[in-house]
């Protein structure tokens, strides 16, 4: 469904991806997985069509990606994109002037899953809220690849039950579901096949449960063996 | 429910699943949830879901009616045969346990023996 062919980005100093490339397919959920610094974010920008690969190409359903794929692909960032001024539902409205897919019941029913009230402010939110804020208003698009980029940052051991459980409720036999997170853990039961990147390079693409069946390794062990000494962070 | 992530999850929700069934919990004949249904309840990957009952039926556990969903077996002959399989293997972790003590099949006959009822001690 998303390809990327040789996808290279190369910054002043640094070459963040290096040649990537990758295909994932309707049914599945991806765990993308490195350190900071290793290529998820700019992978996952330049397949949102968001960012301008230095060489090599992303597809979406064999065409480049572009304009026509962001009708189709969902996308959340780490970093806040609201403006202070806007209230939780105005974040909603403004979504719904971008995104033919975004639907309004939806979005009502995840706020409410997540406990925001639409009158609240944005600049009000603590970084928990605004974390939920963000993942509701992207899960609220119909969308066919929704790619979360570390959905569980800044949100409590609590809610990520509640975070876990709006993600897997969008996955399904049609769609692509992409998940980077530095918190391994949280992913282990809730992805099937894990991405590994190192220093921009694709280390290798695993399933989840024929690892742990063949090898007896779980999805953070993998890590350790592949990033060596890297600390692998279970909390914030 | 916690997994370990070493485990494959569809083998520890499967197992899982086969207490219920051995405990009475999800009689004979009752009806499972579905596939995507078992796999929020549980937080797992929804085709981890789908091996759970390939699984399960494959053991003949279960069984999907087409349109009608997937139903523990109604057989209460292949529900004992599970209780029987799952006490053997308790029984079989028991011994390798305390043969890891040193303890000998005899020895854990005899602990057995001594050991009260668990409901005097709880």
């Amino acid at each position: 469904m998303i390809t990327s062919n040789n996808l290279t980005k190369k910054f002043r100093t640094k070459t963040a991806v290096d040649g990537v490339s990758l295909t994932l397919s309707p049914g599945h959920v991806y765990a993308m997985l490195g350190p900071n610094g290793s290529g998820k974010t700019t992978w996952m920008k330049m397949a949102a069509a968001l960012m301008k690969p230095t060489s090599g190409e992303v597809l979406y359903e064999g065409k480049p990606v572009g304009v026509e794929s962001r009708r189709h692909v969902a996308y959340m960032s780490t970093e806040p994109y609201f403006y202070s001024w806007m209230s939780v539902k105005d974040v909603g409205d403004y979504y719904g002037d971008f995104f033919e897919d975004f639907s309004a019941t939806k979005y009502k029913s995840l706020l409410k899953e997540m406990e925001l009230e639409g009158a609240m402010k944005t600049r009000t939110l603590s970084s928990g809220m605004m974390a939920k804020l963000k993942i509701a208003v992207t899960m609220a698009r119909d969308a066919q690849v929704y790619m979360l980029d570390e959905p569980f940052n800044g949100i409590d051991l609590l809610a990520r039950d509640e975070i876990r459980h709006c993600i897997l409720r969008e996955a399904s036999e049609s769609k692509v579901l992409l998940l980077s997170s530095h918190l391994v853990e949280e992913m282990e039961a809730v992805c099937d096949t894990a991405v590994f990147i190192k220093q921009g390079k694709l280390i290798e693409v695993r399933n989840l449960e024929e690892m742990r069946e063949a090898d007896h390794v779980s999805m953070a062990d993998r890590y350790r063996e592949i990033y060596g000494h890297t600390e692998v962070s279970y909390n914030e | 429910m916690n997994f370990d992530p070493m485990i494959p999850i569809w083998l520890q929700v499967a197992t899982r699943i086969k207490q219920q069934i051995v405990t009475g919990e999800l009689p004979p004949g009752s009806k499972l949830p579905g596939g995507r249904d078992l796999a929020l309840q549980y937080g797992i990957n929804p085709n981890t879901a789908a091996r759970i009952y390939q699984e399960l039926e494959r053991e003949g556990l279960c069984q999907t009616q087409r349109g009608l969903g997937t139903f523990v077996t109604g057989s209460e002959e292949a529900v004992q045969k599970l209780r029987e399989e799952m006490a053997r293997r308790a029984v079989a972790r028991f011994l390798t346990d305390l043969k890891g003590m040193g303890l000998s099949r005899e020895d854990a006959i005899q602990l057995i023996q001594k050991e009260d009822e668990p409901d005097d001690h709880q």
